[in-house]
């Protein structure tokens, strides 16, 4: 299966073509520069979407207030500094999109999987490189198009990144769901047609460009992760471009798919038999999956890093990928799990809580895995370890709630409170994040070949790690007190004054942890070019990626391709003087491979 | 004000560990810095482990004991109410206990486990026993969790019409709340958003002809008598909306073109939550909030707050608009004699019409 790969001698893909600037920085076809392009993509709507987060939880916390930082951010839509009641929502649905789609799918998955799988398998780029191109430039033209639509006349889209239809297919019920929703259906279609490329693109490569010996029992977790997470990309986006697509034609040709009988500012609509049900059907057979997408790429980075700086194999290699599967499968059976109360029949209530919880056993197992790798190990706590391990703290934290959310009798009462905020920016959120900053921290070196400065890491990781938990984790509590998501201002309801100082208190950590980013993003920029020159093995690892040369060459290796002869996991094998064992190294006579 | 001093100070506490981080990085500027742990940055972190995990142990404390009783477990109203708190106050037991539990594996070992120069891990890849142990303990208590949530929810979302429930529509539209009772023959009228007619009234678009609806009643405020079962039918005339009411577990989509319902039994009056313990403990201590905020009301120039007094809520609580965070309507529950006699002032929808 890897005869392609090894036939194309490196010449061919040569450092002696001429590369102008444009095909070297723009243009580029090769895997390493597209992934860098995802992650810097990614990175800036990741410090818009964060921006977007702290003004409205300084919002939350001191309502109605005049903060000159509105009147400077939001101009028309903060007279006076006091923030409109539209925009709040505007900020809170663009936060959540750009955070889902653009930071933690595009700039998480995109970066990694562009970057690691030709490097972990032992190929010399993407099966086409040509799509992979075409897959970054889509995201791009998307993610401009969605920035473009916070500037139009009557605001963006406002409806929460849910988009539920009627409220966001009529213009006259909410500004918002006039042109700053057709430009984020349009930004969201664009968005789905580049992850598509892209899943197809990584599929195609784990499968048939692997180099001899490199059988899919040997590939490092990470692949796995990127190679379902593009199935299941594969499977359910189409789901949401469909119903994006049905959409646009309610709103602008008339058609009811999704309205009926609607009797708004004074007239009736001509309408007829649509449900807006039928939509969130069709949202969440994305939507769900989508959390999934989010989360395993992190998961396999995290196994990856956890294992290398353990020193130690990952614990339960088989059980990590049959988990990874057993996730994957049952993510496209538990949508409605998000429409408990949506007005569905209630047996099938019954059946999504059965198949949700059932998603806790192999999370489990994978919790467990992790932590077993950790015992006994010998932990090298450079940054990307500590953000894997915080990954784990807050996957647990945050993942022990969705049984209370899982199960349809009490999801009644807790439904879009700030319980369900909690839960899922803990589980899906802060842990992704943490996923990506430990990929960032452990594959910089293969990056840039320049390491990124530890100490600022560590100040990033405790600062960040602290603040994590003391914004999310009250915030459970104000919702299990039943306060609803999505107001503007919580001061029309006595019954939820004594909340108010939870919410000061959520939004001053909120406040630290956004700033301390900054921290990170000086560290990341500035260690582009002043950072300390890598070596070319610098954490001591095992798979393919650090048999590179350091220099970014195109076909990645100067001479021959590698031949694989292990797993990925030999760390601290015994009768072996070294801590670890490159996967290119061939078994000394009589050592037996584990696992397959 | 406050926001943009807290800025500021955000801004020099960032100095500050800017100026940490130089000082740091040129004290160390001899020794080998190749940005890879050192043994010493290991001891540090795995101290620091052990920190965060008492931070996490300690912020989950604080949480429970300052914030522990916000949540309106105790306080259900409605028939239905003890099951889903009792499901509620199990799942948070396990929670918190495996919680504790995995929490402190993960950072102990990452404390005790320290990396040190010379040191070899164990090489340990798998374990068949140990992969069906924590397989087999969650599919455990999840069954028991399953069985249990879905009983709960069968009996929650079952309604016995033999019952003979008052029947109530909720009817939703931006950004209030209207209720609509079946009156004497206990039967909603037909009705439908295309028979709105605003000149006379029809605010409902009931069909003005339909025997059923000539004896319904609508109202902006809803009563319910304690003890009896209700049936809501729940109606949206724009976009969707939740019909939210917490102290009752109770919550149900409005849904446009179709109608959607949820049944409860009120069992503890609006007096009688006023007067239970927990409540007035609760009240008390809001008053005690708005007191200070108003007096910062007055210093500005502005009237003090009312004081509060408790009433059961409808909230939306489904992104709707931009007055989503103002969409409630207040709910009475009270005595068969009292509902009657509330009832009996109000309009019939036939007298309702107006021309």
């Amino acid at each position: 299966m890897s005869a392609h790969a090894d036939t194309h001698a490196h010449d061919d893909h040569g450092h002696h073509h001429k590369e102008t600037f444009v095909t070297k920085y723009i243009f580029s076809m090769d895997h390493k520069m597209i992934a860098k392009q995802y992650l810097i993509t990614g990175t800036i709507m990741g410090v818009i979407g964060i921006i977007m987060s702290l003004m409205f939880r300084m919002q939350i916390a001191w309502p109605e207030e005049p903060n000159v930082l509105f009147e400077a951010l939001l101009g028309k839509w903060a007279p006076e500094g006091v923030m409109d009641a539209d925009i709040y929502l505007a900020l809170v649905t663009i936060h959540g999109t750009i955070m889902v789609f653009f930071v933690l799918t595009a700039g998480l998955s995109g970066t990694f999987s562009n970057l690691l799988i030709p490097l972990q398998i032992g190929a010399r780029d993407m099966a086409s490189g040509f799509l992979n191109m075409v897959s970054y430039w889509l995201f791009f033209l998307s993610s401009i198009i969605m920035v473009i639509s916070l500037f139009v006349e009557a605001g963006p889209a406002a409806a929460g990144w849910t988009i539920y239809p009627p409220l966001s297919a009529l213009p006259m019920a909410q500004g918002g769901s006039g042109m700053g929703m057709t430009l984020w259906l349009v930004s969201m279609a664009i968005f789905i047609a580049s992850s598509l490329l892209g899943s197809l693109n990584y599929i195609v490569t784990v499968l048939n460009l692997r180099t001899k010996g490199m059988t899919m029992t040997r590939l490092p977790l990470t692949i796995w992760a990127f190679f379902i997470t593009a199935v299941i990309g594969v499977v359910s986006f189409p789901v949401l471009l469909s119903a994006a697509l049905l959409l646009i034609m309610d709103r602008s040709f008339g058609t009811s798919f999704f309205l009926s009988d609607i009797f708004i500012q004074g007239e009736v609509l001509h309408y007829h038999g649509g449900s807006p049900v039928l939509f969130e059907h069709l949202f969440w057979f994305l939507g769900h999956p989508e959390v999934y997408i989010v989360i395993l790429p992190a998961m396999g980075l995290v196994s990856e890093i956890m294992a290398s700086n353990s020193r130690k194999p990952i614990f339960g290699y088989r059980a990590m990928i049959a988990s990874i599967l057993a996730i994957a499968f049952l993510s496209t059976i538990v949508w409605g799990h998000h429409m408990f109360v949506s007005g569905m029949n209630p047996f099938l209530g019954s059946v999504f809580t059965f198949t949700t919880l059932l998603i806790a056993i192999p999370s489990a197992v994978k919790a467990f895995n992790w932590i077993t790798t950790i015992w006994k190990g010998n932990l090298q706590m450079n940054p990307a370890m500590l953000f894997s391990i915080g990954f784990v703290s807050t996957f647990i934290t945050g993942g022990l709630t969705g049984i209370i959310l899982g199960d349809s009798a009490l999801d009644i009462n807790v439904h879009d409170t700030y319980f369900v905020v909690a839960h899922f920016h803990l589980v899906m959120g802060i842990s992704a994040l943490y996923g990506m900053f430990a990929g960032i921290y452990h594959w910089y070196p293969k990056m840039f070949g320049r390491m990124l400065n530890k100490n600022l890491g560590y100040i990033h990781f405790w600062i960040t790690a602290v603040c994590a938990y003391g914004v999310f984790f009250p915030m459970h509590f104000i919702g299990m007190a039943g306060l609803p998501r999505r107001y503007y201002t919580n001061s029309n309801f006595p019954l939820f004054d004594d909340l108010a100082n939870v919410n000061v208190v959520i939004t001053v950590f909120a406040l630290i942890g956004g700033v301390v980013q900054i921290i990170y993003l000086y560290n990341f920029f500035s260690s582009i070019f002043y950072g300390k020159k890598a070596s070319q093995n610098p954490w001591k690892s095992t798979t393919l990626e650090w048999t590179t040369p350091v220099e970014h060459i195109h076909g990645n290796w100067p001479g021959e391709i590698p031949h694989v002869y292990r797993w990925a996991y030999d760390y601290s094998k015994p009768g072996h003087d070294v801590d670890f064992v490159p996967q290119n190294v061939p078994l000394k006579d009589g050592e037996e491979e584990l696992q397959h | 004000m406050t926001a943009l001093l807290t800025i500021i100070v955000l801004v020099f506490i960032l100095v500050a560990i800017w100026q940490m981080v130089k000082i740091f990085d040129l004290a160390q500027a001899k020794s080998e810095c190749d940005q890879v742990a050192t043994d010493k940055d290991n001891k540090i972190n795995a101290y620091l482990m052990m920190g965060f995990l008492a931070f996490i142990y300690i912020i989950t404390i604080i949480s429970i004991v300052k914030w522990g009783d916000l949540p309106l477990l105790s306080n259900s109203a409605s028939a239905h109410g003890p099951t889903i708190d009792n499901l509620m106050a199990i799942s948070l037991v396990i929670i918190f206990f495996v919680q504790t539990v995995t929490q402190f594996l993960l950072h102990y070992f990452a404390f005790k486990y320290k990396g040190e120069k010379g040191k070899k891990a164990l090489f340990f890849a798998d374990n068949n026993k140990l992969e069906a142990i924590w397989t087999i303990i969650p599919v455990i208590v999840l069954a028991g969790l399953i069985i249990y949530g879905l009983n709960t929810w069968v009996n929650i979302m079952g309604v016995d019409e033999s019952d003979d429930p008052l029947v109530i529509e909720l009817y939703a539209q931006q950004f209030n709340w209207t209720a609509r009772y079946a009156g004497q023959d206990n039967t909603l009228g037909l009705a439908n958003v295309r028979l709105i007619d605003i000149d006379k009234a029809n605010v409902l678009g009931l069909d003005e002809a339909d025997p059923n609806a000539q004896d319904d009643i609508i109202t902006k405020e809803l009563h319910l008598p304690v003890g009896k079962p209700v049936l809501f039918k729940m109606r949206s005339q724009d976009v969707l909306h939740s019909a939210y009411m917490p102290h009752f577990r109770a919550q149900m989509n409005c849904v446009p073109g179709m109608i959607t319902q949820f049944g409860f039994t009120p069992t503890v009056t609006s007096e009688e939550m006023r007067q239970n313990p927990d409540m007035v403990e609760k009240v008390a201590n809001i008053n005690k909030i708005r007191v200070e905020k108003s007096k910062d009301l007055i210093a500005k120039g502005e009237d003090a707050l009312d004081r509060y007094e408790f009433d059961y809520l409808l909230i939306c609580n489904k992104i709707c608009g931009k007055s989503h965070y103002n969409m409630q309507m207040k709910i009475v529950v009270e005595t068969q004699e009292e509902f009657d006699a509330w009832i009996k002032e109000q309009k019939e929808f036939k007298n309702s019409l107006t021309n």
